[in-house]
């Protein structure tokens, strides 16, 4: 494919689907496949072919809408209007374009003026409900690849690099580099061959932000490495992705397919001279292996384990090539950026943090599902207003952001603007995105004890600091929660957050103490009341 | 692997294992026996027998050229490979903020109460129970993947009903 086809193409398919008199998007993220997507699907299939509809009205799939916890949905683009709770029988009213059995439908409909939808800005998950993840021609239509028919053209690598500096975008994998710096140093290094690699381990328990992406515009994510491979030099790009994501994978597998076969990635991107190929790995279940340097290990084949750094994956990774590492969500800015420049992208969000962050809703939260908010907007907009605040009339107790490596966040920080800087400040990150709200009836010394059992699954087992230590502390706060705590445990605890902290070789061990020390700050009364009801019992 | 071995295999049974040897060995060869490529390989061979045994891991080894400690190594290191034969069903519980939240480690106290730990099999290879970190179906919290299949809003007492189903003791 060369540029003008590129383009030609974009516009005969956008004729094409305003000729149909409707378009309708059935949800295919895990989600919803997960309460019987497929079967609305398919039986919306069959009341086209019933009506004899076909030439008129195509059903497609879409990547993940966001209102997870109303799922199945479903979107008709003729009059733009979102269902929910869709059942198989319901087909037939939908597929009807007589107002009538529209009515029938009613009941269905989301509100899509909602603050859920309202006060949401759309830059990752733009193409989401809008496009069917499995069709190139339809990420065409909608503008895909013209970002790098742009920059293989017009811009040069440093040019690139340049905007994406401008832009202020920094890592969404949760550490927060700049991304623009990151690209620059690989960019220097005067290696022949190096690698691009997108980190699509998410491990997190609570996030699966990436996996929608991945899921919902796998396209967007290669369109984002491609460029970065032209921007640092590189003509090998790896996609680690986490084994349990048998959806994502077979996306991604159908896109790179597609984009191989119409020459935008390969041996001729675009008909020009620039090369990128791009290769899957599967993971296979080790939480560590987000972890850089060991994720590099297991994109080896060996086992997935960390190692000292500096030397940093850009100056030698894979192979001990000089080696660009981002995240999902990080690659999937990247398009956008280049179409519409970086100072556009450096207009969103606050003075240090860029853009927009994707969330994924869980816990005891009205809208559990993935939405996609401006840097900046406070704790409160995300929970209460975009997120419907607590179910069955639950008080707010806490947020976790972060992960094992984050921390919980108590109601006085509700107004806190939610970005890089400001969550480090009362003790949390942001992570990669996954954000679970508890209410009154968590007990947060488990909470506490929940993560620690997790990075004591998780650690790898290299060095001793994270391998016994995450031990230690786990039967320390098992211990506490079944109210057999003493006050010297609690010393002790307290001195293992901050072991942990300064002598484990990387950032699991290192953040693990994460969640006991934010406990112990805003809920260390939780704590005391476990060890007076021991010493009560001991009475 | 619960199935029923009978002494004498059946033809077709007997293909199907030649089968399996020869896709584990064109898997290997698309990626020329590279060590690099072992967890591609352990993919494709747990995908085609189901499990790792000591033999497989060897041969892999061997067509690897790569030291049998080091096969061994990355084979347990990696949760998604099984070292053991598993059950008729399984269940496995997602432990994902969102489930635990919502009561997740009820789910997974029935079930390692009347089968097995987590990780393992019941004695007489009935059910398999394991647990994930986060399945990524939060809105469906507490979720188990039972045999394949994604079921939400789950309560200990759903599961043991479904237990006495299948007929677990």
């Amino acid at each position: 494919m060369t540029i003008e086809e590129l383009s030609d193409i974009q516009e005969q398919e956008q004729a094409r689907q305003q000729k149909l008199a409707n378009r309708i998007y059935c949800c295919t993220a895990a989600g919803c496949v997960s309460c019987g997507a497929d079967r609305v699907r398919q039986s919306l299939h069959a009341e086209v072919k019933k009506a004899g509809l076909q030439e008129q009205v195509e059903v497609c799939g879409s990547g993940c809408m966001g209102l997870c916890s109303q799922g199945p949905l479903v979107r008709s683009a003729a009059d733009d209007a979102l269902y929910g709770h869709v059942s198989p029988e319901e087909a037939a009213a939908l597929v009807s374009g007589n107002p009538v059995d529209r009515q029938l439908l009613a009941g269905k409909r989301i509100d899509t003026t909602a603050p859920f939808f309202a006060l949401q800005h759309k830059i990752v998950l733009a193409n989401s409900g809008v496009m069917d993840p499995e069709i190139l021609n339809d990420y065409i239509a909608v503008g895909g690849y013209q970002a790098l028919a742009h920059a293989v053209t017009e811009l040069s690598p440093p040019e690139v690099i340049e905007e994406i500096k401008q832009s202020g975008l920094r890592g969404r994998g949760g550490a927060g580099y700049p991304t623009g710096l990151k690209w620059e140093l690989v960019a220097k290094q005067s290696s022949q061959i190096k690698y691009v690699v997108c980190n699509a381990d998410e491990g997190d328990p609570g996030a699966f932000m990436d996996r929608s992406v991945l899921e919902g515009d796998p396209h967007r994510v290669l369109e984002g490495m491609a460029l970065a491979g032209y921007a640092v030099g590189a003509q090998q790009g790896y996609i680690y992705v986490r084994g349990e994501y048998g959806l994502a994978i077979q996306r991604l597998q159908t896109a790179i397919k597609q984009a191989e076969r119409a020459d935008l990635l390969g041996n001729r991107v675009l008909g020009t001279g620039f090369q990128f190929r791009v290769d899957l790995r599967i993971g296979a279940g080790a939480f560590v292996c987000g972890e850089e340097t060991a994720l590099i290990a297991s994109i080896e084949g060996k086992r997935g384990q960390p190692r000292q750094r500096p030397p940093y994956p850009p100056e030698s990774g894979l192979w001990e090539r000089p080696t660009l590492i981002n995240n999902v969500e990080t690659f999937a800015n990247i398009p956008p950026i280049i179409a519409k420049g970086g100072e556009w992208f450096a207009s969103i969000g606050t003075a240090g943090s860029k853009g927009t962050k994707v969330f994924a809703l869980a816990g005891k939260i009205v809208n559990t599902g993935l939405i996609e908010a401006p840097m900046g907007a406070s704790l409160r907009t995300i929970i209460f207003d975009i997120g419907g605040g607590i179910p069955d009339g639950g008080r707010f107790k806490a947020a976790q952001t972060g992960g094992p490596s984050g921390g919980c966040i108590p109601e006085q920080f509700l107004d806190v603007p939610v970005d890089y800087e400001s969550l480090a400040k009362i003790g949390s990150i942001m992570g990669s995105g996954g954000l679970i709200v508890m209410d009154e009836s968590s007990d947060m010394v488990d909470v506490a004890r929940f993560f620690m059992e997790f990075c004591m699954d998780e650690s790898c087992g290299k060095c001793i600091p994270c391998r016994v230590g995450t031990v230690q502390m786990h039967d320390i706060l098992a211990r506490m929660t079944r109210g057999e705590g003493t006050p010297a445990d609690l010393d002790m605890l307290e001195q293992l957050c901050t072991l942990l902290r300064e002598t484990s070789l990387c950032g699991l061990g290192q953040t693990a103490p994460n969640p006991v020390l934010s406990t112990l700050r805003f809920f260390r009364h939780e704590y005391d009341a476990k060890l007076a009801a021991s010493r009560g019992g001991a009475q | 692997m619960a199935t029923t071995t009978p002494s004498k295999p059946s033809k077709a049974a007997d293909t199907a294992r030649d089968n399996r040897a020869k896709l584990l060995e064109r898997a290997m060869s698309r990626h020329s026996y590279s060590g690099d490529a072992l967890i591609e390989v352990l993919h494709t061979a747990q995908e085609l027998y189901g499990f790792l045994t000591p033999d497989l891991l060897k041969s892999i080894a061997r067509k690897l050229r790569l030291p049998p400690s080091r096969v061994l190594g990355v084979a347990t290191f990696y949760h998604f490979f099984s070292l053991e034969p598993k059950g008729e069903h399984s269940y496995i519980v997602c432990l994902g903020t969102a489930c635990y939240v919502k009561g997740a480690l009820g789910l997974l106290e029935t079930l390692e109460r009347r089968c097995a730990k987590a990780g393992r099999t019941s004695p007489d290879g009935k059910v398999s129970v394991n647990s994930a970190r986060c399945i990524g179906a939060c809105g469906l919290a507490p979720a188990v993947i039972r045999d394949g299949e994604i079921v939400g809003r789950l309560t200990p007492r759903q599961v043991t009903e479904d237990l006495d189903r299948i007929g677990v003791k």
